[in-house]
């Protein structure tokens, strides 16, 4: 397949047209890549927005990052996950390219679901997610504990805090090995784990963990469902009024803006 | 590409074969066609048809795609209309879906189908395609799907095949559903030891799209050129609506899995994206999904709905399975697939999309003036047709039907009169008790296992979904105007009377959306029953089917398409008249819609019921937990319904209220319950107001199913306002109590000492969900 033009809004109609941002605030450009079989691109992409940043179409088939300061590789079933989730598109050009910005370290890469999944099977992110353990699909409202701030992503969250965000995966069993759980665990790699029952028997509750530099994060349960009160999960002031994720995305745009990055 | 290598294997049968062999037998009865059926076609044809003829009539004469037994009965919900109903109707029943005006430029479409009989022989992959059918219905009309809901019918919740068919089905709906990206909003779960070998499994789903957008199914302009694309085409579900939706199941009669469809949820992903984006550069004059029937279908419909000719070339058909023939490829209902007309000039621009979403597709032949559907085989005529004689012109029959032998009998068997009205509970002990056994009965008991493995949050635009009354979209983020739906139907009402049962799940349906706080628009439905070649069976159709439009009539909503299924029986048992009805209403702003309990910080609220109990538990939930089913059903009051539902949408729309529930399965006692449960909040209620003002005993206040009943829980600094409101339209209203957000309990006070209760709220969710979680869990 030759390269193709990015996905001109093919959204009729037009929900959350996100190529149309209104002005953004800080002129932080995140990417949002559409795979065939990508769900939660429109989500992730209207999370940038309420964020106050911009987000940029990315199409699979591309190679060309443009001058996106930031990537987010979102939810779904890309290609069906018929073989296992992420084995297929971790092959695209828009990976090739993000891979190689990213593992300067300066690129900062948000994996969410089918996105961690892909970033493992590119190698951005060690470990793999198998069937979760009660091997069924399981949707609800979740609470992770924030235990590593230094990342690009989660600088905004306070040490230990407690967030409800949405958990909604086949295949989100988190596994590694011994070694890489141990140094994963030593090095403080752990960015989000679960709080109260595991949900799916990942190792060690873990939800989502980050590489050495701190610039790639995946994680399994979505924030970018938990960003705008009345549609997110619920929480203690009422019914969906959730909107713990808003802050993984408010903390990229901000170490963007903070770094001159996004300038 | 050639894919037809194995051509030889079969003797063509082409157009001049047939004419110069008159005497050739025909499979027609194995075809599922009557000998004046089959008759007729040798009239309109002036010859014996083709083998690949045949196999299209067969199919589109089949009750599931011909409504040969239903047409004279539904042609009421197109006479019953007012003007006030086809307000904002863009498109009625007869299309792909109805499509309702939504107001700013917006329309709405939706639709509910069955595929029962398929779920039954491979739960999986018969409700999984029952979703992918319904979203290209969608698809078709030019609108991206938005939104699913699944009203689902299962035996005996401890019946072995219950164990069989519920988890199959269950992951078949998650396993398309969630990966199309479509939230799963709600629907309904019900056993019943009918539904045993004849599961129902219904699929609702609903799109939204701008009015410029609006896609209908013609082929018009002459010389535009036909393409089908998508999956190839296979032998999975051949005959499948003909064969299995159109027959009852008999154990004499061989398997019939082969003529089960199989799903690809990723390949229908990308198609709703690749459609929208043709829509979206206007590449496509018309456009229609393959369901049903395939391309036997497609080509008929889409030949007869525009210029009357189309000229195709069956040879280029992608096939999966070189070894069709070519009756088999006009039969083959492989999903995923899609037919369309383009220009000439377009094809290059239409190319480019299908090629930059990996869709595969191949251009069939074109629109011809001539009013024959010609379908060639490697150039040899093997279809010559007019497209009106397949598509339209089935037969229609006035099926007798007659009150069955035994209806004034049951209705006579009221369950006061009966002995499974010994021994009422009384004391409040015992009242508590069976409020407690209620919830955790199999109709009543948390379903939550079942939905939370459907997707309830892609889209980021669900506003409320199970288990609140109606599942509510956002269609407009920037406005707020959105859309509520629910889907209702109590089959043991319909059962003692199919007119006032179809009635009552109307009812149902539109106090819910109402209850969310949206304004109710349209109806579609589903209308599931047995054997229409039993008179009787035809006249629970018929009765339902009056029921049905009288009440939309009288409620001023039109019925904008449905689905019906017939043949749902086993053995000579047939399920119980099972009109399932889905009621759509419109929101200007989804940030008004009421939830369905007490949140934590309306601690203190008052909580009203709104309504009139009367003395009525026949075929009540209660009485069904004392195995009995008899009597009349609660009175239908459309007029009340109307009422009930402008307090609650006004209500919702002025900010009055916090919470609101409506009362059906279960009465008061499960609506009260159910306020608790869903945020874990407790009341403090009296009934001795209610016991006094209606005449009624604690039992009946609790347990009683009578309609157009609502709770709502408002704050104090409203209650004048609200109260107001109700007396000025003299809809009874009175207060019970208070929402309680410290106790933990549902406490209860009746007239007389010792009638009350207090239900610890922990207590009664640990009976409630324990229910489904013990039987299909592990």
């Amino acid at each position: 397949m030759s390269p193709q033009t990015p996905p001109t809004p093919a959204e009729t109609p037009l929900i959350g047209d996100y190529a149309e941002s209104s002005a953004a605030l800080t002129g932080a450009r995140i990417g949002v890549v559409t795979f065939p079989g990508t769900l939660d691109d429109r989500d992730a992409a209207r999370a940038v927005r309420l964020a106050g940043g911009t987000a940029v179409a990315l199409w699979h088939a591309d190679d060309d990052l443009g001058d996106v300061d930031a990537v987010i590789v979102p939810g779904g079933f890309s290609y069906g996950d018929y073989l296992r989730a992420g084995a297929i598109s971790r092959f695209a050009p828009m990976m090739t390219s993000i891979a190689r910005e990213a593992q300067t370290g300066t690129l900062p890469v948000l994996g969410i679901c089918n996105g961690f999944q892909i970033l493992t099977e590119a190698h951005l992110l060690p470990g793999s997610m198998i069937r979760n353990d009660h091997l069924k699909f399981r949707c609800a409202d979740q609470v992770l504990r924030v235990e590593n701030t230094s990342t690009a992503w989660t600088s905004q969250y306070t040490d230990d805090e407690l967030i409800t965000v949405v958990l909604k995966n086949q295949d989100g069993r988190y596994v590694a090995d011994e070694e890489t759980l141990t140094r994963l665990e030593e090095e403080g790699r752990v960015v989000f784990r679960y709080v109260g029952s595991n949900p799916n028997g990942s190792r060690n509750d873990i939800a989502g963990i980050t590489n050495a530099a701190g610039n790639i994060v995946g994680l399994m349960p979505h924030p970018e469902h938990a960003v705008e009160a009345g549609y997110g999960p619920d929480d203690a002031v009422g019914m969906r009024a959730g909107t713990d994720g808003l802050t993984v995305f408010t903390s990229v745009i901000s170490s963007l803006t903070s770094s001159g990055a996004a300038l | 590409m050639s894919t037809h290598e194995t051509s030889t294997a079969f003797n063509l049968d082409t157009v001049s074969h047939a004419s110069d062999t008159p005497d050739t037998e025909l499979p027609w009865a194995e075809l599922g066609l009557k000998t004046d059926e089959f008759d007729r076609i040798v009239e309109i044809l002036g010859r014996r048809p083709t083998a690949a003829e045949l196999a299209m009539y067969s199919v589109m004469w089949s009750e599931h795609c011909s409504y040969k037994s239903s047409k004279v009965h539904l042609r009421q919900f197109g006479e019953k209309v007012t003007e006030e109903m086809e307000k904002d109707l863009m498109v009625g029943i007869g299309e792909n879906a109805g499509v309702t005006d939504l107001g700013d430029g917006w329309a709405v479409t939706f639709k509910i189908e069955s595929h029962n009989h398929p779920s039954y022989v491979e739960p999986y992959q018969g409700a999984a395609t029952g979703i992918g059918g319904i979203v290209r219905d969608i698809i078709s009309m030019g609108a991206r799907p938005v939104a699913v809901m699944d009203p689902l019918r299962f035996g005996d919740i401890d019946h072995p095949d219950t164990a069989r068919v519920l988890p199959g089905v269950v992951s078949g709906i998650g396993g398309y559903g969630n990966s199309l990206g479509l939230p799963n909003i709600g629907g309904e779960v019900v056993f019943d030891s009918v539904y045993q070998q004849n599961p129902l499994v219904n699929a609702l789903a609903v799109g939204v799209m701008r009015h410029e957008d609006l896609r209908l199914a013609n082929a018009s302009g002459v010389g535009n050129r036909v393409v089908l694309f998508g999956a190839r085409t296979g032998g999975d579900g051949i005959g499948g609506a003909s064969v299995l939706a159109s027959e009852s199941f008999d154990d004499t009669k061989p398997s019939k899995r082969p003529a089960v469809q199989v799903g690809d949820p990723f390949s229908e992903k990308v198609l709703i994206e690749c459609c929208l984006e043709l829509f979206h550069a206007e590449l496509v004059e018309g456009i229609q999904d393959l369901g049903a029937a395939g391309i036997s279908c497609a080509t008929s419909e889409l030949a007869s709905n525009g210029e009357g000719g189309m000229h195709v070339e069956l040879t280029d058909v992608l096939l999966r399975d070189p070894s069709l023939t070519p009756g088999e490829i006009l039969m083959s209902e492989s999903q995923e697939r899609m037919m369309a007309v383009v220009t000439p000039e377009d094809a290059a621009r239409f190319e480019e999309v299908l090629q930059k979403w990996g869709v595969e597709f191949s251009w069939l032949g074109e629109v011809t003036d001539t009013g024959r559907l010609i379908i060639d085989w490697d150039g040899e005529t093997i279809v010559d047709v007019d497209p009106r004689t397949v598509a339209h012109d089935g037969p229609v029959y006035e099926r007798p039907h007659h009150r069955p032998a035994g209806q004034d009998e049951l209705q006579a068997d009221t369950f006061r009169a009966s002995p499974a009205a010994q021994s009422l509970p009384a004391t409040g002990e015992e009242l508590g008790a069976a409020v407690v056994e209620l919830m955790a009965s199999p109709n009543m008991a948390d379903v939550s296992w079942i939905t939370d493995q459907y997707d309830r949050f892609v889209g980021g635009n669900t506003a409320l979904s199970q288990p609140d009354d109606a599942g509510v979209i956002r269609v407009d983020e920037s406005t707020g105007l959105g859309v509520g739906l629910a889907t209702d139907c109590n089959d043991r009402y319909a059962y003692l009377d199919p007119y006032a049962g179809a009635q009552l799940a109307l009812a149902e349906a539109y106090r819910n959306v109402a209850t969310s706080g949206a304004v109710p628009k349209a109806v579609s439905d589903c209308l599931n029953f047995g054997s229409p070649e039993d008179p009787e069976i035809m006249w629970q159709f018929a009765e339902a089917v009056r029921g049905l439009a009288d009440g939309c009539q009288q409620l001023g909503i039109p019925v904008t398409g449905g689905n019906v299924s017939l043949y749902n029986q086993t053995a000579g048992r047939a399920i119980h008249p099972t009109p399932v009805v889905g009621v759509l209403g419109a929101f200007d702003d989804v940030g008004r819609r009421t939830p369905s309990g007490f949140e934590r910080w309306a601690d203190g609220q008052a909580v009203y019921l709104l309504g009139v109990t009367g003395d009525e538990l026949d075929g009540s939930e209660f009485a069904r937990g004392r195995g009995h089913l008899g009597g009349v059903p609660p009175q239908v009051d459309l007029a009340a319904e109307k009422t009930l539902g402008e307090i609650l949408i006004n209500a919702s729309r002025d900010g009055m209220i916090d919470a609101a529930h409506d009362l059906s399965e279960g009465g008061l006692a499960a609506a009260l319950v159910e306020m608790s449960l869903r945020f874990g909040v407790g009341s403090r209620t009296a009934l001795d107001g209610v016991c006094e003002r209606d005449g009624v005993d604690m039992f009946t206040a609790l347990f009683s199913e009578s309609q157009a009943r609502a709770l709502v829980a408002l704050p104090r600094s409203e209650e004048v306002r609200f109260t107001d409101m109700t007396t000025a339209r003299r809809f009874p209203a009175i207060r019970l109590g208070v929402v309680d957000a410290q106790s933990g309990a549902i406490e209860v006070s009746g007239p007389v000492e010792g009638s009350g209760f207090t239900l610890g709220i922990d207590e009664v969710r640990q009976a409630w969900s324990a229910t489904i979680p013990s039987r299909f869990a592990g």
